[in-house]
């Protein structure tokens, strides 16, 4: 680069002497300064400067890259834990909107597997006329027991029915006071299920009607099939309750980031002069909204935790009412990782939107 | 260096701050920028850092021209030049050394070679015994001193400097400056502005003189 103009050539230091040398430097503290240096590891000279800044090592580099997102990570850690009650605050928001869906996944879970067990064992029941009698039921029985869409059949006699009813009602003399068997005979079908068609279960239910001795024939599993259809239901709208309150994460964390990102906008702006990339800039925040997102998941799992303990006694008592040995199912280790996850990656997400949007705009001025 | 051509910066408001600027800055030189606030001193800082675009004209700094450049590269362009600003710009939550680091971090200098220069860095500016105080109980012209030492850390091929003896008295300017001159001497090229007419007399160096955003002088102190 040359200058045309001869003051500016004239200034050279090399074509004149250095101003260090001239007596008007003298002052006291100045001198001071001046005979540190020799003590100090002296910076080369300018020429060689850009040489010396190239030749940071890639291996450095990298190393420093991750020694950065270490850093980041453990001080966006401790910042938040510095104040406990506002992180928990935030957390704790985070952990209700993360519980909420949870919690209803959980529940219709268990409400699907208690459908599915009660669906394997589904059946129809035949009830006979009451001057049917037992052989031939039991004629009846064999013929049906050969069918191809019957896997099986059981006759329960009017006799078999009363004691059965007598053994599980507790109402045994009540029953020993009526005069006779109100009690039909009853045929219990278990159809061999071909994906479960409606259509195949109709057209057996209208075999089963054809026979003159036949008064009545109940599907079991009907009931069983709407509760199915309104556990997909339910199901659905747990995932689109589930994406409002993550939405809801969405906002919440990204608020508290432009927050933090306000406060700590000189640093921002210092690092944005002396050559810190943007997302130099943005990686403690976007630790930030992580730690928010994993906190307020496992916060949630806690929340879940005792819910879970809560509920589940009651459901195994009322259980054994049923006879039924149903155990309330959780979501288990992967589950609840799974679950720590997507809200650590939510809070990652918000901090993002939030970063993106706001650090971008603060600009040196 | 430096070189400005027909550069001028219009704001969004209309005020014309800089109008067709033309001087060029050999490497290696020191030389100080000057007129009353409101004149453009700032602004043409501002420029070479790449803080504003000029609205017209072309600025060329260390072979790069500033127009072609895109905003992802200005973090990389920023490091080779070391900003000394008059309010120091420290940060008070870090301590001196972690104030001074912070472009080597930034830079990505391992652990061992950040604690080397930054020390030199330190002792250069005759705070070594400070580092672990927080800069918020340094006195002004120690402040200043951190910010001199923060802008040289990173081995700069230019230093620019605004304003950076506005708030000191003649003794702590007279120390700042030598410490500039020092720099200088190791082929640092350096820009101060200042509007200190017994400063510019002392130091007796290249002056642009700045009237209403227009170049008037250029040349020793007339």
């Amino acid at each position: 680069m040359k200058s045309k103009r001869p003051s500016v050539t004239g200034n050279r230091p090399s074509t004149r002497p250095s101003t260090g040398a001239r007596p008007s430097t003298g002052a006291s503290r100045g001198a001071s300064v001046t005979r540190r240096p020799e003590r100090a590891p002296a910076p080369e000279p300018a020429r060689q400067q850009g040489a010396v800044q190239s030749k940071i090592r890639l291996a450095d580099k990298f190393e420093a890259y991750f020694a950065h997102h270490s850093t980041s990570a453990i001080d966006s850690l401790v910042r938040l834990l510095e104040s406990p009650f506002q992180s928990l605050m935030t957390w704790l928001v985070i952990a209700i909107a993360v519980a909420i869906p949870a919690a209803l996944y959980i529940g219709f879970a268990n409400l699907q597997h208690l459908g599915e067990t009660w669906e394997g064992s589904s059946q129809v029941s035949v009830f006979l006329r009451p001057e049917t009698t037992d052989a031939r039921a039991e004629e009846m029985r064999t013929k049906l027991a050969t069918r191809a869409d019957i896997a099986k059949v059981i006759y329960v006699s009017p006799a078999q029915g009363l004691e059965e009813f007598k053994a599980q009602s507790g109402l045994g003399e009540v029953v020993d006071s009526l005069e006779k068997n109100p009690l039909p005979g009853t045929l219990l079908v278990t159809p061999r299920l071909q994906n479960g068609s409606d259509a195949a279960i109709t057209s057996l239910e209208q075999s089963l009607l054809a026979d003159p001795a036949v008064a009545d024939v109940r599907l079991d599993m009907q009931w069983v099939k709407r509760l199915q259809q309104l556990m997909v239901l339910g199901k659905k709208m747990v995932f689109g309750l589930g994406g409002l309150l993550a939405l809801g994460v969405l906002l919440v964390i990204g608020n508290t980031i432009r927050l933090a990102i306000e406060n700590r906008r000189d640093e921002i702006l210092v690092v944005k002069l002396v050559g810190g990339t943007d997302s130099y800039v943005a990686r403690p925040f976007l630790y930030t909204g992580l730690w928010y997102g994993i906190g307020g998941g496992l916060l949630a799992l806690v929340i879940l935790g005792i819910g879970f303990f809560w509920v589940s006694s009651t459901v195994n008592q009322l259980a054994a009412l049923y006879q039924s040995n149903f155990r309330l199912q959780g979501l288990g280790f992967f589950g609840s990782m799974q679950l720590v996850l997507l809200a650590g990656l939510t809070g990652w997400v918000g901090a993002w939107i939030a970063v993106f949007k706001h650090l971008i705009q603060i600009q040196p001025r | 260096m430096i070189r400005f051509e027909n550069v001028s910066k219009r704001y969004d408001n209309g005020f014309e701050s800089l109008s067709r600027i033309n001087f060029a800055v050999e490497p290696g030189e020191m030389l100080f920028l000057t007129g009353h606030s409101g004149a453009g001193k700032s602004t043409l800082m501002k420029l070479i850092m790449q803080m504003e675009r000029p609205s017209n004209g072309q600025i060329t700094v260390d072979g790069h021209d500033l127009n072609r450049m895109s905003n992802s590269q200005i973090p990389y362009y920023r490091r080779n030049i070391g900003v000394v600003f008059q309010n120091h710009q420290l940060l008070f939550d870090r301590s001196v050394f972690d104030n001074v680091a912070l472009p080597l971090q930034i830079a990505g200098l391992s652990h061992h070679d950040i604690g080397r220069r930054v020390r030199a860095a330190l002792d250069k500016v005759s705070l070594l015994e400070k580092e672990r105080l927080n800069p918020i109980v340094l006195s002004g012209g120690e402040q200043q001193r951190v910010g001199i030492a923060r802008a040289v850390v990173n081995k700069p091929t230019m230093l620019l400097a605004d304003e950076p003896t506005g708030n000191l008295d003649p003794e702590l300017s007279e120390e700042i400056m030598t410490l500039f001159r020092q720099f200088n001497e190791i082929g640092v090229t350096i820009m101060i502005a200042s509007h200190d007419v017994e400063l510019l007399k002392r130091m007796n160096k290249r002056i642009l003189g700045l009237v209403e955003g227009k170049l008037v002088h250029d040349g020793v102190l007339w």
